[in-house]
C-alpha cells in the first residue's frame, strides 16, 4: 500500500506540476525515481515532524499540492498543532500519507503503533480521513486525491495487504462501498479491518447468518446517506476498526445515528480499548488479541445475535 | 560590542508616532492588546512594508509580492497598523479591534484580514511556513522574498531551529527571519526564563547570515534588510528593541507584554506619552 502509493506519487507529479513530495527520514532509496526525475519537487527533510508540516503548508500557500509521508504516530502525534493550524485552519491541500497506521509495527511496541490517529485528525476542521483496504484501492484514493479540498490524512496498511477491492466497484472519496449486501446484520469496517469483516460474513453464511459489510474507506466526511439507507434493514450493526474504541469509525457512526435521527438497529462496536497495547507479535496476533480477526468478529456477531432472532 | 536600543534611545520620528498612534487606536478599540509587543516590531513592519518589499495593498494577493508572516501572531497590533496605514483595510475597523464581528482578531489570520499571509498565534509555526514559502517561490523561479518576525520568546520553540537547519540546508536566501529581541517575555526577562545568548552563534552556527541591529533605528533596519545575502545563506536581523517602546510608562515592563481592561485615562496617558518620545 506505501509503495503503491508513493509510486502514485510520483505519477501525479509527471502529470501535474503542482505536485511536490516531502519526507522525514525514510528509508534508503525511497522515490529515488522521483527525486532523479524532478529533484525540484522532491524534499527530504530529516527527523523533524513539525518543521515538515509547517514547510509543507508554505508550499501548499504557494500553489503546490505536497505529499508528506513519515510513520503515523509521528505525523499525528508529533505534530498535531502544525497538522491544526498551519493545514487544517488554511484548509490547504496537503496530503498526509501515514505509514504503519493501526498495529503494523506490532514488534516496535506503543510508540510505533498510531491506534487514535483517526480520532484526532477526524476531530480537526476541514480534514478528511481515509483508510484503504488494499493497494489497488489506495492507488485509487491516491488518484482522486490530487484535486480533493483541504488537508487529507490518508492511512496505510501493512503491504502486501489481500486485495478485496476490484476496478468495477468503483471509488469515490466519502462514499461507501457495499462489498455485501446486508441481510440480518452488517459489518461496517474501515481500512484492512474490511478483509477481516468479509471473511467473518463468509463464516457466519455457512451459519446461516447473513452479513453485509460497508466498507467505509472514508472516516470523515462519513457517508450518512449509507448508514441511513442500510442500517434500518437490518437487526444488528458491528463496526469493525483497528483503531482505538475512542472518537473513530464506531464513534463516528454512532454520532451519525444520534445526530441524524437514523432508525438504527442494535450497533456494537469492536475496536483497542482504552489502554496502551501491551504486547508485540505481529499485527494479526494483536489483532486477534482484540477480536477484531476475522473469528473475533464472526464471535460477536453471534453473541450480538443472541435474543434478536 | 553591539548597541542595544536601550542604551540608544533616539527620538522616534513623526512616521514612527503615527504608526504608534494607531496602535493605540486599535487598543482603545478592543480594550485589551500585546501593547509592548507589538510596540518593539513598529520599526521592523514600517521599514519592510514602506521601503523594503514589493506589494500591492490593492492587491493583496498578487503573484509579485514579498510575503511577510509575523509569527509572533500577538504582536498583531503592529501589523494591523502598518497593514490599514498601507490601505489593505479601512482605518476605522481598528477601532473594532477584537470586538464581534471583527476580522481583527487577538492574532492575525489569513483569508480574513487582508494582507496576512499566515494565521499565527500558536508560536513557532512562522519559520517553518516561510522556508516552505522560499522553497515554493525558488521552484517557481521566483525572486521575490519572505520576511518572518519573530519574537525572542517565541524562538524557545525547537520548531524555530528545525526551520532553522532546513533553510541553512537549503541557502534559502530570499528567506529572512527578523527577532524582536526585546529581552522580555510573557513571565519576564529572557535572561531568567530562558537565555538565548550567543545568540548570534546559534543562527551563525545554523547557516544563516547574521545582521544585528537596533531595532527601532529606520536606516539601520533599511541597511540590513534590503538585499539578500550575497553569498546565498538565509539571513536573520537580530534586532535589539525595546518592549512597549514609544509609551515610556510600558517600557520595559513585562506587565505591559498584555494587558485588559485598559480605562480611557490610560489611552489618554499613552497618546499623551507618546508625543514625548
Amino acid at each position: 500500500m506505501r509503495k503503491t502509493s508513493l509510486d502514485t506519487v510520483h505519477e501525479l507529479a509527471r502529470r501535474d506540476p503542482r505536485v511536490v513530495f516531502v519526507g522525514s527520514d525514510l528509508g534508503v532509496g525511497t522515490l529515488d525515481a522521483m527525486k532523479r526525475e524532478m529533484p525540484e519537487r522532491f524534499f527530504m527533510e530529516g527527523v523533524a515532524e513539525q518543521n515538515i508540516i509547517g514547510v509543507a503548508a508554505g508550499l501548499a500557500m504557494e500553489g503546490f499540492i505536497p505529499y508528506v509521508n513519515t510513520i503515523a504516530t509521528f505525523l499525528t502525534r508529533r505534530c498535531y498543532e502544525q497538522v491544526a493550524v498551519d493545514l487544517c485552519l488554511h484548509k490547504l491541500p496537503v496530503r498526509l500519507l501515514a505509514s504503519g497506521g493501526g498495529m503494523v509495527y506490532a514488534p516496535l511496541g506503543p510508540t510505533h503503533l498510531a491506534v487514535e490517529d483517526m480520532a484526532i485528525m477526524r476531530a480537526l476542521p476541514n480534514m478528511t480521513v481515509a483508510a484503504a483496504s488494499d493497494a489497488p484501492e489506495m492507488k485509487r484514493l491516491m488518484l482522486q486525491s490530487l484535486d480533493w479540498p483541504g488537508p487529507m490524512y490518508i492511512r496505510f496498511g501493512k503491504g502486501g495487504d489481500a486485495v478485496i477491492s476490484n476496478d468495477q466497484e468503483g471509488y469515490a472519496i466519502g462514499k461507501a462501498l457495499l462489498k455485501r449486501a446486508p441481510g440480518e446484520v452488517l459489518l461496517i469496517a474501515t481500512g484492512i479491518a474490511t478483509t477481516q469483516a468479509l471473511k467473518a460474513a463468509e463464516a457466519l453464511e455457512q451459519e446461516g447468518i447473513s452479513c453485509g459489510v460497508l466498507h467505509m474507506h472514508t472516516v470523515k466526511p462519513l457517508d450518512v446517506e449509507a448508514l441511513a439507507t442500510l442500517l434500518p434493514r437490518v437487526k444488528l450493526a458491528v463496526t469493525v476498526e483497528e483503531h482505538t474504541l475512542m472518537g473513530g469509525l464506531g464513534s463516528a457512526v454512532l454520532e451519525a445515528v444520534a445526530d441524524g435521527g437514523i432508525a438504527a438497529p442494535a450497533i456494537k462496536r469492536l475496536g483497542i480499548p482504552d489502554a496502551f497495547v501491551k504486547d508485540y507479535g505481529s499485527q494479526e496476533h494483536l489483532l486477534a488479541s482484540f477480536g477484531l480477526d476475522a473469528a473475533g468478529i464472526a464471535q460477536a456477531v453471534r453473541s450480538g445475535l443472541e435474543g434478536r432472532r | 560590542m553591539t548597541k542595544t536600543a536601550k542604551e540608544s534611545l533616539s527620538p522616534l520620528d513623526s512616521r514612527s508616532r503615527q504608526l504608534r498612534q494607531l496602535v493605540i487606536k486599535a487598543l482603545e478599540g478592543g480594550g485589551r492588546g500585546h501593547l509592548g509587543s507589538s510596540l518593539s516590531l513598529i520599526e521592523m513592519v514600517r521599514v519592510l512594508y514602506d521601503d523594503v518589499m514589493s506589494h500591492r495593498p490593492a492587491d493583496p494577493r498578487w503573484e509579485g509580492r514579498d510575503r511577510f508572516i509575523l509569527s509572533k501572531g500577538h504582536g498583531c497590533l503592529a501589523l494591523y497598523a502598518i497593514l490599514a496605514d498601507k490601505g489593505y483595510f479601512p482605518e476605522a475597523e481598528l477601532t473594532r479591534f477584537c470586538r464581534a464581528g471583527t476580522y481583527l482578531g487577538g492574532h492575525p489570520e489569513a483569508g480574513k484580514v487582508p494582507g496576512v499571509e499566515a494565521s499565527t498565534g500558536a508560536l513557532g509555526h512562522g519559520l517553518p511556513i516561510g522556508v516552505g514559502m522560499a522553497l515554493g517561490l525558488r521552484i517557481k523561479q521566483s525572486a521575490n522574498r519572505v520576511f518572518v518576525a519573530m519574537g525572542d520568546g517565541e524562538i524557545n520553540e525547537g520548531s524555530v531551529w528545525e526551520a532553522a537547519m532546513c533553510a541553512g540546508k537549503h541557502k534559502l536566501a530570499h528567506l529572512t527571519a527578523l527577532v524582536d529581541y526585546n529581552k522580555i517575555q510573557s513571565y519576564g526577562f529572557t535572561t531568567e526564563v530562558q537565555p538565548l545568548e550567543p545568540l548570534a552563534d546559534k543562527w551563525r552556527a545554523f547557516g544563516f547570515a547574521v545582521t544585528e541591529v537596533d531595532g527601532h533605528d529606520v536606516a539601520a533596519l533599511r541597511q540590513a534588510l534590503a538585499k539578500p545575502d550575497a553569498e546565498g545563506r538565509p539571513g536573520v536581523v537580530i534586532c535589539h528593541t525595546v518592549k512597549g517602546r514609544g509609551i515610556p510608562f510600558a517600557e520595559n515592563d513585562p506587565n505591559w507584554h498584555h494587558k485588559s481592561k485598559i480605562a480611557p485615562a490610560e489611552i489618554a496617558a499613552m497618546y499623551a506619552a507618546l508625543e514625548t518620545v
